[in-house]
Order: C-alpha cells, then sequence, then structure tokens
C-alpha cells in the first residue's frame, strides 16, 4: 500500500546500534530513513555514559561478535572508528595468587595436560562457530512451510554441520546441550581454569554452569566476531572498543547519517500509526507525527509489540508468545572511578580481562541466590580496566575499572532500593580481596542493576539480549515464530533489535538482516 | 489465589432450580453439563420436544459459563476476540458469536450480552476463560469475573413463551425484539429483585431466556409454574433441545466441530467457514483473531463445509459416512448430526462434506439395527440451505399468543 | 524370593551359545526372549540370586512383597506385552487412579481418575488453571504423539550416508512436519526449556505447577529450573496403560511379575537363564567376541554377547581397555549416569491416614506426591549440588497393596516412597548415621502429612544410590541407566555413533535401558536391539514377518 503523504520509505524507532546498522543498510539502497531515538544521543545499551568525576563508560566493554564485513559494508573506519590492534588473554584470578592467564593459543599457569586439552577445546569451538557462522547473518527459515528457499536453507544449515566431518558433527549435536559445567569437566582438570572457561558459556544469561541446553550456544554468539584475527577464540583473545563504545557509536551514527539517513533525537515515540491493519507512522510523547512504508523497531519484543502497537492488533496467540518471552536480565554493570591503576594479588599486568570465579561452584551458588530473588555475597565478576588502552577514557592518571557482574536477579526480594548500597558493598568486599588496596582509589562509583537497565535505557527486563538468549528462544523461535523473520503480524512493522536474531552483544547482525528483509520485500519476495 | 480449603465434592453439581426440577425427572436421567446434573429428559424427550413447538418448555441453563467483562478496553479486546463487529452492536443487544485461534480455526461459539458501553457478558456452554484471560494480555482497563454460579437461567422456548410472560404481568415484553435484553422487576406485584429477560434460545423458535439471582430462582420457577399450565409449560431436556437445535440448524461444539484448544491433531479442527457461519465473519472489521487466515481460506477456498442435509427414507443418518458414489467409493465427508424431524417430517442431518464436493453428488451409507440385526442403505442426499425450521413467529414483534 | 530358575544344572564342559544377555533386567530379558523367538539357543546371565534387575518382587520382611526398585509403570510396550503373550505368564498391568499433590499446610490438589472431579479440584486452587490445563494437556499430546511413533524403532545416525539412516531421517522428518508448522516451532521449545518455565506458560498455581513438575524431575540430576527437564515431565506422561496415554499402572504381583513373564515367554522359546552368575569379562579375539568369563572363572562362548548393563559398566568394567578406542572408553567415562534418588519401601501393620484428603475418598488410595512449590524443589536440587540430600525432599508415595492383594496380608500393606534428592556421593560418603538422618527426612515429611504412618512401620528399608548400585548393578544408583539429557537422548543415547545398539566390538551389542528410548519399564531397548541383531544375522523375519513388532498399535 502506498501512502502518498509518506514523508520516508523506513522509520526506525531506537538508535541503538541494531537501528543504527538497519538504518544505515537502508540508506546505503535509496531508502529514505528516519531514525528516531528517545534518549538525548544514539547508541541504546551501547551508549556512552558519563561517571562522576570525568570518566567516560558504557554498559558494554568487550567487542567479541563484531564482524570486519560490517565495518568494511559501513565504512566505519571512515568515520573515526579504529580496529583493535591487539587482543586481550583472560586472566582467571585467584584468591592465592596462582593466576592462570589465557591467551589465543596458550595457559599460562595450568598444567601441561590442561593446555594440551585448551588446544582441542579451542579447536572444537571454533570449529562450530565456523559451521554456523553463516547464520548469523542470515534470516531464520520457517519450518515446515515447504517453501523452497526455506528447505533451502534448512539444508545448508545441516550440510553445513555434515561438512564438519562425521566425528564433529556428532560431537556438536552432542556437546550442544552440554552445561559448562559437563563440559569443562570432559576437558580439564583445574577447578580455577574450568570455572574461567565456564564464564563465557553462561555470561548475559540466565544460566549457571549446570544448566543444559544453551551454554554452547552463548559461547558461539560470542565467537561470532572477527575483529581478533584469524584465531577468534574469545576466552583467550578479548578485543575492547578502542575509544571506548562511544568510538564505535559516534562512527555509526555519522556513516548511518553520510549514507543519508535522518536521526532525530529526543524524539521518543510514543505509538505506531495504523491504517487498515498496516503500520504507516508513528506519533512521538511531544504529538509529532511521520509516516512511512515501513516502520522498524529496535525496542524489544514486549516493548515493540505491547507499548508500540497495542495488543489489539495482534494475534492472540502471538501476542501470549511475545508475552511469555523470557527477558529478565541477570547481569549487572559496575563501574568504578579510581584515582590510581589498582594493584591485583600477584598480578603484574592489569590489562586483561579479568575474571573472579574461583571456582564453578562459586558461579553455581550465586546463581542459586539469584534464582529465588536473592543476591549472594560472593558475587562473580568480570573486569576490565578500559584506561589501560585508551587512557582519554578517564582524567590523566585515573582510571576507569568496568565489570560486569552476576548474578543481580532483576525481581530482588525486598526492592533493589534496598539492597543496591548493600550489594555494591559486597561487591567492594570481594574486590578487596583480590585487590586489597583499591578502595582508598576510589573516586567515583556506580552499579546498574537490571533495574537500572530497563529504567534508563527503555529496555523491559533490562536484558542485555533483549530477552534470554537460548535454544528455545533462538533463530526460528526468536523472539518467536510469527516474527522471526524480522516481519510480524502487521504488514509494514518490523523488528531489528537484539530481542530478534540472532541477538544482543554489539553486532548489528539483526539490523543488517532486517534491512535485507525490507529490501527483499521491496523487490517481490514473499512475506511470511 | 485464594485457595477454598474446602474439598472438591464428588458427583454433579445441583443448578439453583435442581429441587424443582429433580420431582419432574421420574426417570432420573442425569446428564454432566459442566459438573452439573443436566437432565436428558423428564419423562420422554419426543413429548418434551413437542413444548418446544406447540407450547412452551423451560429448560435449565444456569450451568452455562457467564464471564462478565469490564472496563474501558471491554468492547476492544472482545472486538480483538470474536469474529462480529461488537463496536456495531447495540446496548442491551445480545449477539452469537465465534471466537478463533490465530490459524481462523474456531476455539468455541457463545453470545454476548452487552448492557452498557463497557459492560459485557461471554456465554458459553464451555469453559472459556483460560482464552478469555490470554485475549486480554496487554489490554490494562478491563477485568474478568466468572459469574456462571452468581446468575441463574432459565430457556422460556414455545410458540406461548411470550404469552407466558405476559401472564406474569412483566410489562411490555412482548416488545422485545430477538436479540433484545429487557430488564423486569419481579415479581411484579410485589418487587424483590430484577428478572433480566433475553430474547434469545437455542430451539429456532419463539422463545426467551430468564436470568435471575440463584437465590431468587425458585421463586421464578414456581410464578412461572404458578401460571404455566394453560399455556402447556413443561421442563424438557438435552435431548429434546438436541432434536430442535438440529431442525434450526445450529451447531454444538464437540458435535459439529471439535474446539481448536483441545485439538491435537494437525487440522482436526475448523474455521467458521467450514462451519458455514460465512455470516457471522465480518472481515471488513478491524484486525480479530484469526482474521488473515480466514481471508486466506475465503480466497483459496475451504477444505471443508459443514451441510444441512435431506435424506430420503425414514432411517437416521447417525454416524453415517458420505461418499461421492452410490457404491461408497470415495469417501467425502460424515454426518456430525441427524434426526427424524418431527415437526417436519424430513429425515435431516447436519454433515462436514469436503470443500470441493459441495455441489456434487453425495451419498449417506446409514448403518440401521432391526431387532439387533444390523441393516445398510445408501441414500442419496440433497442439500438444504435454510434451516428445516425457521418460523416467522421466532422474529415478529410482539409474537403472536400461540 | 526364590525363582523357578535357580536350579539349573551345573555344566561341565565349556558350554556355547548362540547369544548370551548379560544381565536378566526386564531388557535383558526382553532382548533374549526376542532372540529364542527367532530360534537362537540364549543364555541370560545374572549375578543376583533372583531376576528382574530394577524389576523385582522381592518378600524382604516375612509377609510383605516389595517392588523395591521400579514400582509402577507406563511404557511398558503394549505390543510387547501382546506379541511375547506376557498374559500367559502370569502378568496384568492395573491402572491405580488419581494422583494427589499435597501442599504446605494441609493443601492439596488431585488429577482424579474422572477429568470432571480434576477439572473441579483445579478450580479450586484457580479458575484459569482448571481451564488452561486443556491447553497444557493438548500440546503435551501432541509431543507425546510424536515420540510415540519413535519408541519401537532404531535410531538413525544423523552422520550417516547409508539408505537405511537416510529413511529414517525421513520418517522421523515427516512425522516432525506432520505436527504442523506452529507445533514444529512448540516443539523445538519445549525440548529444551525448564519444566518450571514451560509450566509458567499455562498455570499460575503454584502447588499445581509443583506437583506437575514432580514428573520433570523424578530420577533426573537437575532441577525444575534447568532447561531440558521439560523433556524429562513428557517421558513420564507418554507411556500408557491400554492406550490411555499419561496413565500408570502396577504390576500385579509387583513389578516383578513383569521380569517373571518374560522370562516365562523366554524359556518357552527354549532360552535360559543363569543366575548368581556374574560378568567378569567379555571375551575378544581380533576384534570379536567369543564370549564371556564369570567372575568364579567359568568361561562360557557365544558369538553374540548383549550388554543389558549401563556403557560406564560395560565400557569401563567388563570391556577390556585394550579391546576398545581409548576415545570411546573416555566417552563412557564421560556419560552422565547421576545418582539423585533415593527410595525408602515400608511394611507397614495397617492403613496410614492423610487428614489434609477426605475421607473415603479414592485419592487416600492413589498415588500421593509431597510438594510445596516450585522454589521448594529447586531448594532441594540445590542440596544435591552440594552433596547433600534434600532437606525437604520431594516425596512419591504409592500404595501398592491397595490396589494388589497379592502384596501383603489383609490388613498389612506395603507402600514404596521415591525420594528426589539423594546423592550418589553425599558430602563425606554413606554410613550408617547418615543413611539413618536420610532416611528420618524422609519419614519426617511423611510424617507432616500422615501423622499415623509412623507408629505402623513394621519394616523399612532405605535405599540410597549406593545400595542401588550394589543391588542391581546400575552405576551411581540412576534408576534411568543415563541422564535424559538431549545430549544423551536418541541417536545421543547412549553416545554419538553407537545409538543402534552395536558396540564396538564385532558380536557385541547393548540393550539397557542407557540406549533409546531411555529408562522406564519399557522393554524397548531389549525389543530395539534384538531387532537390530537379528537384522545383523540376517533373522529378523520368520516366515515373512518380523521377528520384533516396530512403530506403533493404532496412534
Amino acid at each position: 500500500m502506498t501512502d502518498i503523504s509518506a514523508s520516508h520509505d523506513v522509520i526506525i524507532i531506537g538508535a541503538g546500534h541494531n537501528g543504527l546498522v538497519c538504518a544505515n543498510y537502508l540508506a546505503r539502497a535509496g531508502k529514505r530513513v528516519l531514525v528516531l531515538e528517545a534518549a538525548a544521543q544514539t547508541g541504546g545499551l551501547a551508549a556512552s555514559r558519563q561517571l562522576d568525576g570525568g570518566f567516560q563508560c558504557a554498559v558494554p566493554h568487550s567487542l567479541p561478535q563484531l564482524q570486519k564485513k560490517l565495518v568494511d559494508d559501513l565504512k566505519l573506519t571512515d568515520f573515526g572508528f579504529r580496529l583493535p590492534d591487539t587482543t586481550l588473554p583472560t586472566v582467571a584470578l585467584n584468591p592465592d595468587g596462582k593466576h592462570i592467564t589465557i591467551t589465543a593459543d596458550q595457559l599460562c599457569g595450568a598444567s601441561d595436560a590442561d593446555t594440551l586439552a585448551y588446544g582441542e577445546f579451542t579447536r572444537l569451538l571454533n570449529r562450530f562457530a565456523k559451521a554456523i557462522e553463516p547464520f548469523w547473518y542470515k534470516s531464520p527459515p520457517r519450518i515446515g512451510s515447504g517453501n523452497w528457499a526455506d528447505t533451502l536453507s534448512l539444508g545448508q544449515f545441516g550440510l553445513n554441520l555434515r561438512l564438519l566431518g562425521k566425528q564433529d558433527m556428532a560431537e556438536f549435536m552432542r556437546m550442544i546441550a552440554l552445561p559448562a559445567q559437563d563440559l569443562t569437566d570432559e576437558f580439564f582438570d583445574s577447578d580455577l581454569l574450568k570455572a574461567a572457561l565456564s564464564w563465557d558459556f553462561v555470561i548475559g544469561n540466565k544460566l549457571a554452569p549446570r544448566s543444559p541446553n544453551n551454554a554452547v550456544l552463548n559461547q558461539l554468539l560470542k565467537l561470532s566476531g572477527d575483529l581478533a584475527g584469524n584465531n577468534r577464540y574469545h576466552t583467550g583473545a578479548v578485543t575492547l572498543f578502542p575509544g571506548g563504545a562511544n568510538s564505535l557509536i559516534r562512527a555509526m551514527e555519522q556513516s548511518a547519517q553520510a549514507a543519508g539517513a535522518e536521526i532525530l533525537c529526543n524524539a521518543s515515540v510514543k505509538r505506531v500509526l495504523m491504517q487498515d491493519q498496516t503500520a504507516v507512522g508513528v506519533e512521538l510523547d511531544d504529538g509529532r507525527t511521520y509516516k512511512a512504508h515501513h516502520i522498524v523497531s529496535n525496542a524489544d519484543p514486549k516493548t515493540s509489540f505491547f507499548k508500540l502497537l497495542g495488543a489489539r492488533h495482534l494475534p492472540i496467540q502471538f501476542a501470549h508468545r511475545i508475552r511469555r518471552n523470557r527477558n529478565r536480565g541477570m547481569v549487572g554493570k559496575l563501574h568504578l572511578g579510581l584515582k590510581n591503576l589498582p594493584h591485583f594479588n600477584q598480578l603484574n599486568n592489569a590489562n586483561g580481562r579479568l575474571l573472579i570465579a574461583p571456582s564453578r561452584e562459586y558461579i553455581e551458588s550465586a546463581f542459586d541466590q539469584a534464582k529465588y530473588g536473592e543476591v549472594s555475597d560472593q558475587l562473580a565478576m568480570e573486569i576490565v580496566i578500559p584506561t589501560l588502552q585508551d587512557p582519554s577514557l578517564a582524567p590523566t592518571g585515573h582510571h576507569l575499572l568496568s565489570a560486569h557482574v552476576q548474578y543481580l536477579p532483576y525481581d530482588i526480594k525486598g526492592g533493589w532500593e534496598e539492597h543496591k548500597p548493600r550489594v555494591l558493598e559486597s561487591l567492594l568486599n570481594t574486590l578487596q580481596q583480590y585487590a586489597p588496596t583499591i578502595r582508598e582509589s576510589i573516586v567515583s562509583a556506580e552499579l546498574l542493576t537490571p533495574k537500572d537497565l530497563e529504567q534508563e535505557y527503555r529496555v523491559d527486563g533490562g536484558h542485555w539480549h533483549h530477552g534470554e538468549f537460548c535454544i528455545d528462544q533462538w533463530w526460528v523461535n526468536r523472539p518467536t515464530y510469527g516474527a522471526s523473520q524480522y516481519t510480524t503480524p502487521v504488514t509494514g512493522f518490523y523488528l531489528c533489535g537484539a530481542g530478534s536474531h540472532p541477538g544482543g552483544g554489539i553486532m548489528g547482525a539483526a539490523g543488517h538482516n532486517c534491512a535485507q528483509q525490507i529490501l527483499n520485500t521491496g523487490k517481490g519476495a514473499a512475506t511470511p | 489465589m485464594n485457595v477454598k480449603t474446602t474439598h472438591t465434592t464428588p458427583g454433579l453439581l445441583k443448578s439453583p432450580f435442581y429441587p424443582r426440577l429433580a420431582p419432574f425427572n421420574e426417570a432420573e436421567q442425569w446428564g454432566d453439563w459442566n459438573g452439573y446434573a443436566n437432565a436428558l429428559f423428564y419423562k420422554d424427550a419426543y413429548t418434551e420436544y413437542f413444548t418446544t413447538r406447540n407450547s412452551c418448555g423451560v429448560y435449565d441453563v444456569s450451568p452455562m459459563c457467564k464471564y462478565r467483562i469490564r472496563g474501558d478496553d471491554a468492547e476492544a479486546m472482545l472486538n480483538r476476540m470474536v469474529t462480529r463487529d461488537v463496536s456495531k452492536q447495540g446496548i442491551n443487544k445480545v449477539a452469537y458469536n465465534v471466537w478463533c485461534d490465530d490459524r481462523g480455526k474456531v476455539i468455541d461459539d457463545g453470545t454476548i450480552f452487552r448492557f452498557a458501553q463497557n459492560d459485557f457478558i461471554l456465554m458459553c456452554a464451555e469453559p472459556a476463560l483460560d482464552w478469555l484471560m490470554l485475549a486480554c494480555e496487554g489490554f490494562t482497563a478491563i477485568s474478568v469475573h466468572e459469574e456462571t454460579e452468581e446468575i441463574a437461567g432459565l430457556a422460556l422456548q414455545g410458540p406461548t413463551s411470550c404469552a407466558l410472560l405476559k401472564a406474569l404481568q412483566l410489562a411490555g415484553v412482548e416488545n422485545l425484539t430477538p436479540f433484545e435484553i429487557g430488564q423486569f422487576a419481579f415479581p411484579a406485584d410485589n418487587p424483590v429483585t430484577q428478572l433480566t429477560i433475553s430474547r434469545t434460545g437455542f430451539t429456532g423458535d419463539l422463545g426467551y431466556e430468564l436470568w435471575i439471582a440463584p437465590e431468587h430462582a425458585l421463586l421464578l420457577w414456581d410464578q412461572l409454574f404458578a401460571r404455566g399450565e394453560p399455556y402447556g409449560l413443561h421442563p424438557y431436556g438435552e435431548e429434546s433441545l438436541d432434536m430442535a437445535r438440529i431442525e434450526a440448524g445450529f451447531i454444538l461444539p464437540e458435535v459439529e466441530f471439535h474446539g481448536a484448544l483441545h485439538t491435537v491433531n494437525l487440522d482436526h479442527d475448523h474455521s467458521p467457514f467450514e462451519l458455514s457461519l460465512d455470516w457471522m465473519v465480518n472481515l471488513k472489521k478491524p484486525h480479530f483473531n484469526g482474521r488473515e487466515a480466514l481471508i486466506k481460506e475465503k480466497q483459496q477456498g475451504s477444505p471443508w463445509r459443514l451441510l444441512k442435509l435431506d435424506i430420503p427414507g425414514e432411517k437416521v443418518a447417525e454416524n453415517a459416512i458420505l461418499y461421492a458414489e452410490k457404491i461408497c467409493k470415495t469417501e467425502i465427508g460424515y454426518v456430525t448430526s441427524a434426526l427424524n424431524s418431527p415437526v417436519t417430517k424430513a429425515n435431516i442431518a447436519l454433515a462436514m462434506v469436503k470443500g470441493s464436493h459441495i455441489d456434487k453428488d453425495i451419498f449417506a451409507e446409514i448403518y440401521y439395527q432391526k431387532e439387533l440385526r444390523w441393516n445398510r442403505k445408501v441414500r442419496k442426499c440433497t442439500v438444504q440451505q435454510k434451516p428445516f425450521w425457521w418460523p416467522d413467529r421466532g422474529r415478529a414483534t410482539p409474537p403472536a399468543d400461540y | 524370593m526364590a525363582t523357578a530358575f535357580g536350579h539349573k544344572p551345573i555344566l561341565t564342559m565349556t558350554p556355547k551359545y548362540d547369544a548370551i544377555v548379560i544381565g536378566a533386567g526386564h531388557n535383558g530379558l526382553t532382548n533374549a526372549a526376542y532372540l529364542a523367538k527367532a530360534g537362537l539357543n540364549v543364555l541370560v546371565l545374572e549375578k543376583n540370586d533372583y531376576i528382574g534387575g530394577a524389576a523385582v518382587s522381592r518378600e524382604l520382611h516375612p509377609g510383605w512383597i516389595y517392588s523395591n526398585c521400579s514400582y509402577v509403570c507406563t511404557l511398558l510396550r503394549q505390543s510387547i506385552h501382546r506379541d511375547l503373550n506376557l498374559s500367559k505368564y502370569g502378568l496384568m498391568i492395573v491402572p491405580y487412579g488419581s494422583t494427589t499433590f499435597l501442599g504446605a499446610n494441609g493443601s492439596y490438589l488431585a488429577e482424579y481418575t474422572n477429568e470432571a472431579m480434576t477439572y473441579r479440584d483445579i478450580k479450586r486452587h484457580s479458575p484459569r488453571d482448571a481451564d488452561a490445563y486443556v491447553r497444557y494437556h493438548r500440546d503435551l499430546m501432541r509431543y507425546c504423539k510424536l515420540i510415540r511413533y519413535f519408541l519401537l524403532r532404531t535410531p538413525p545416525d544423523p552422520t550417516s550416508f547409508k539408505p537405511r539412516d537416510i529413511k529414517e531421517m525421513i520418517y522421523m522428518g515427516r512425522k516432525f512436519l506432520d505436527m504442523g508448522e506452529e507445533t514444529i516451532y512448540e516443539f523445538i521449545r519445549f525440548l529444551t526449556m525448564s519444566a518450571a518455565d514451560f509450566l509458567d506458560e499455562y498455570f499460575e498455581s503454584d502447588l499445581l505447577k509443583a506437583g506437575l513438575a514432580s514428573a520433570s524431575i523424578i530420577g533426573t540430576a537437575l532441577g525444575v529450573y534447568s532447561p531440558g527437564t521439560a523433556y524429562v515431565l513428557l517421558h513420564h506422561v507418554m507411556g500408557d496403560v491400554d492406550g490411555s496415554v499419561g496413565t500408570w499402572g502396577l504390576a500385579r504381583g509387583g513389578m516383578g511379575a513383569i521380569s517373571n513373564a518374560i522370562a516365562g515367554a523366554l524359556q518357552d522359546f527354549g532360552g535360559k537363564i543363569k543366575t548368581n552368575a556374574e560378568v567378569a569379562q567379555l571375551l575378544v579375539r581380533n576384534n570379536r567376541t567369543y564370549g564371556v568369563t564369570l567372575t568364579n572363572g567359568d568361561e562360557i562362548h557365544a558369538d553374540i554377547v548383549v550388554s543389558n548393563l549401563d556403557p560406564k559398566r560395560t565400557f569401563t568394567k567388563i570391556v577390556d581397555a585394550k579391546d576398545i578406542p581409548a576415545k570411546l572408553r573416555k566417552k563412557a567415562e564421560n556419560f552422565k549416569i547421576r545418582g539423585s534418588s533415593g527410595k525408602l519401601n515400608f511394611a507397614l501393620t495397617g492403613r496410614p491416614t492423610f487428614p489434609a484428603l477426605p475421607q473415603n475418598s479414592e485419592l487416600t488410595k492413589g498415588s500421593l506426591q509431597f510438594v510445596e512449590s516450585l522454589e521448594a524443589m529447586e531448594r532441594g536440587y540445590d542440596d544435591w549440588k552440594n552433596k547433600r540430600w534434600s532437606r525437604k525432599p520431594f516425596v512419591e508415595l504409592t500404595q501398592s497393596s491397595i490396589w494388589d492383594p497379592t502384596l501383603a496380608a489383609p490388613g498389612h500393606y506395603f507402600v514404596s516412597t521415591f525420594v528426589q534428592y539423594c546423592p550418589a556421593d553425599v558430602e563425606g560418603g554413606w554410613d550408617q548415621n547418615k543413611k539413618d538422618a536420610f532416611a528420618k527426612s524422609v519419614i519426617d515429611t511423611i510424617a507432616e502429612h500422615s501423622p499415623d504412618f509412623e507408629d505402623l512401620i513394621a519394616h523399612v528399608e532405605v535405599r540410597t544410590p549406593a545400595e542401588l548400585e550394589s543391588e542391581v548393578g546400575l552405576t551411581e544408583g540412576n534408576i534411568f541407566q543415563g541422564e535424559l539429557t538431549i545430549d544423551q537422548l536418541l541417536f545421543n543415547r547412549p553416545f554419538p555413533g553407537y545409538a543402534q545398539y552395536r558396540g564396538p566390538i564385532q558380536g557385541m551389542y547393548l540393550c539397557g535401558s542407557a540406549t533409546h528410548p531411555g529408562g522406564g519399564v519399557s522393554s524397548a531397548c531389549g525389543a530395539n536391539s534384538a531387532r537390530e541383531i537379528l537384522l545383523d544375522l540376517k533373522r529378523s523375519k520368520v516366515n515373512g514377518a518380523a521377528v520384533v513388532p516396530e512403530e506403533f498399535v493404532d496412534d
């Protein structure tokens, strides 16, 4: 349907990184694109934030998933984005000082047997990652539709697995269901190493070392980036944002604008405008309206469907499937502004990703409390000090400590208001065990709980991925069938956020895939 | 969650009218309707059937599930749920409705009573709370409350029904048009409660449904029966109701169609088009559940159609399989309900027929028993468009007295 | 209890059979019965002095017959029951009625035998749940319908290009597609999610959710919040009694009646059983088996040896390390066979009362499940993770003798309880004190619901996973012979590449619950394995008819 009053071809609600990527690809294909952002700046969950004392930080601090292809397609380097030139090791901190340092291809501080096993472990995971790599940047097929393209896509998935070879394919189909606990047990001896390697299987989700089915998938998503070079394995080769998250977001924003996309900040969308069962525009909180042929939401599925669109426009079972989508975040973020570089016991170089997760039981027990809406006094943490790579993020001589914290339940018994000071205090206590003098260096501190993320970034549930990243909410079921090809039951309304395949993390794949879907639809391809 | 500590009582529940129904039920033939004792027949189904066609009869509809839906979003929620346009339904009007799942398959049918802009009751023969609550997700200004036990109901059906109500001094009751709701102080001479009357029913004939608070149910019964004798008033049971509804061409859940929410096998449920309820599907109104699928089905044709069949002879075509040829080679459908119609003297059936065969020859393979011995007949069927029994008196306002 | 097979003449020369089956559990006996039916000369070797493995009836206290391991049955394939004519050998499966979930503070929720009563009882707790139960049941039945097609079939190898594997993959694919697009997506979700998440999508009543979730953790070293437990739930409802899917039954005479009936069929086909005959080693020459040696040094020869033992036991104890690839041994070591369940079996001198339940109702005779909430169950799992038995265990109490007059004298009762969780490796190791403390925690839980129970106890048998392992030979006392997680199901069971019942050594096969379709008294593993053996021997048909039934009765 053509609406002659439409000022744009596409309106994108939300200038998170996926929204910016989607806008960019569409603009490059000649579409007139308008991006509407409720906040004062672009970036969504990756937007930069200021910490008292002149520190610059952001919720994400590492960049495992970004692909070179996207950087090239959008010419991000022309707009000030620097490709990371170094990778950081992961350091499994041991309270007794006997840390294990994990790099891309070796272990320092572990036994020979573990080092040997690490090689095989990395090889297998990289092979699996390679096999499913093409599917991150591809719209999921429909199963049982009888459609030729869908059948082909499924066939290709099967073929890719088969090309792993008989043994690796069989291992893939078994290991995909294994919890981190069993997987690491099959390979390694050292408890500290097992815990450290488990971290990337569980972080970001309601997953603990003993949780089956979703751990390997969670890891494979992190292995989707290739900025770390040929050996992409992430636990041992972490890439940070050169120049902070801000530099990537600015590059994405400017590149999109250069391609012709119009970006409006402080433009909070109140609702999607409907006409004859078709999404035709948006109305802002301030009453302004814009019209377009395609309305794309970069918001999470619940916000997109219930707040922006409204249940009355949706099929009942579909709406229920969106409603039941599990999207309660489990990860918190700790930022500490420090007046000097913290010293960790027996650690010469803090320029790495430091893990406080001395054993898998430690992680599991933190998880066990979060399950019931409680918070452990012994939380697990992933720490980086971005200022070691980019001193400009803090005043001269000062440093920023950025840490992901697991597990903080979205719903805490008694409410976050009451518990937040206690949790922050216990985090500092934990840090102190490893870096005894850290308290004296603190200039400013903030702890962001999932509730905070929800409120500050308008992400229902405060989840990194806009929804649990797990097999039952993956691929054809992300966010749910009927909307897993970026189209929705409402004509003209699309999704491009992390709630869609392939999920969250700074990757841009959902934005890319959604743009492709819109462009293909324009060419007359069938919409599901 | 409000856990009652009492136990679930074994046996059938008793409707508020039970103390009066029981003495009539000399045969002690009780069926189970939503857990309530529901008379299959009182004395004899055939005789009771004639109360709905010749005089008037009462049927206890208290076990009907009733959901009160209130709030500013009530109309929007219901309009998204059902296939007809609720926004066009007037206040104090009743509308027969079906609702579908996302695939356009019928979940159930029922009636919506509208009492005010934001005040509805959904009535249906089977529980619908699960689906209603799913349908409410995403709406905020809405409340759903089950009132099954809070409203007692009697269907008063038959050509003398209006006359009997007039005899109760219910002023203006004769002016109720079909599907209209009226409120009456009751009893008229010494009011203690309010009686809600809707001109609705399941017999295809003149009839009303009377709704009252359960504590006054026996009062209503006694008032009716105190004056009912000259009008031929008698309770009728499920079996006679079934006869009447087949003549009227009304469908029954779990007889004509298998509800989509408990259908295990793919496509063993049916769309409203397949049930020949085309007139109820308003494709012009905004989005409603199943709309996309129904538009598609309308374009592509329905795999099945529910037909009304007129069958020669007198052998009832119960459970008959339908064929395209007299030699019974190609199966094209099955009979869902069948009856030798007493008023029309026709041998009738409702049958599900494959869409590709509705305009072609249809043969019914009928099995019947003669002193235990099974016999078989193959009859060529004629498709009827209109209900077998649909008298004008059922639609006339004011209705005649008999 | 004496068995009919205890006194066989002692063989003096090295005897030779066509096939040896190690372990007279119900799957081993089924396997042997089918091989014998096809005309093979079969010997079943059993380490204990009684047969049946975990499907036994034993007089552990004078006058009381105990089904002391498995205690109820639903998966036993009806087609095998009919095919082996088990009724002739005394087998009768009797449905045992209602299931009641007893919660805290005297609350309860019952699944009656009558659907309308169940509806009303759920409605007491939540009107919405009573109605949603219909949708829940529909969805489960859709998934059951799919899985049931695969129970009596050999899993295909998805990595193989053999015509048979491709054909089977297509068969599976077609059944999958037959569900329709929507159900396919829902099934994919269902297969991988947690029981708690699954139930949350339908219900609001915690007691109902907890009660239904009990099926998702029985025998499983996972919690109700663990992804993958929804499938375990299905595994417990996909069986049937006389076609009534989801119904459970008791074997008249105790669960040993199943083993004894299969043994009867086996012997009628000419097969033999030797008890007190523990196998020490599989004899292998040139990667081919030629028999076994027993722990007493005896040697028995056969071209075919079928192991009904779990793969851990088979590949790390009976098979010599030099006879198999190191990788396979590693797989066996990694195989997840975790002990998580305990049992207390009681001889009672009177019938216990349960004050929460209506007096004299059918509920007092049915299965009683003591649950509180999903959270309480999950906390029970947390205890297991920390190597403790659950402080507040989930207990299922089955009053077998109420339904089976053969188990105890009139006025006496045999009651079995199943307890989740109880670890195989409790902190510091099991000893008598810990065993007593474990038993006390279970009896205390029962006492909360039945004040007179404890006074009626004439004898109690306490079984931690350690007892189950030492008596029955199930490693860690895992009742399924291996966890029912996706990495150990279908073509992954017991491990990839070995799911078609063939071992790494020629002539060697597996037939235990560690193979597809997994745990439960189903006989399916044994039958499927027999089908493969007979296929290799080119004896799968007799007079044109398949010896081992495939597929299902009318579903």
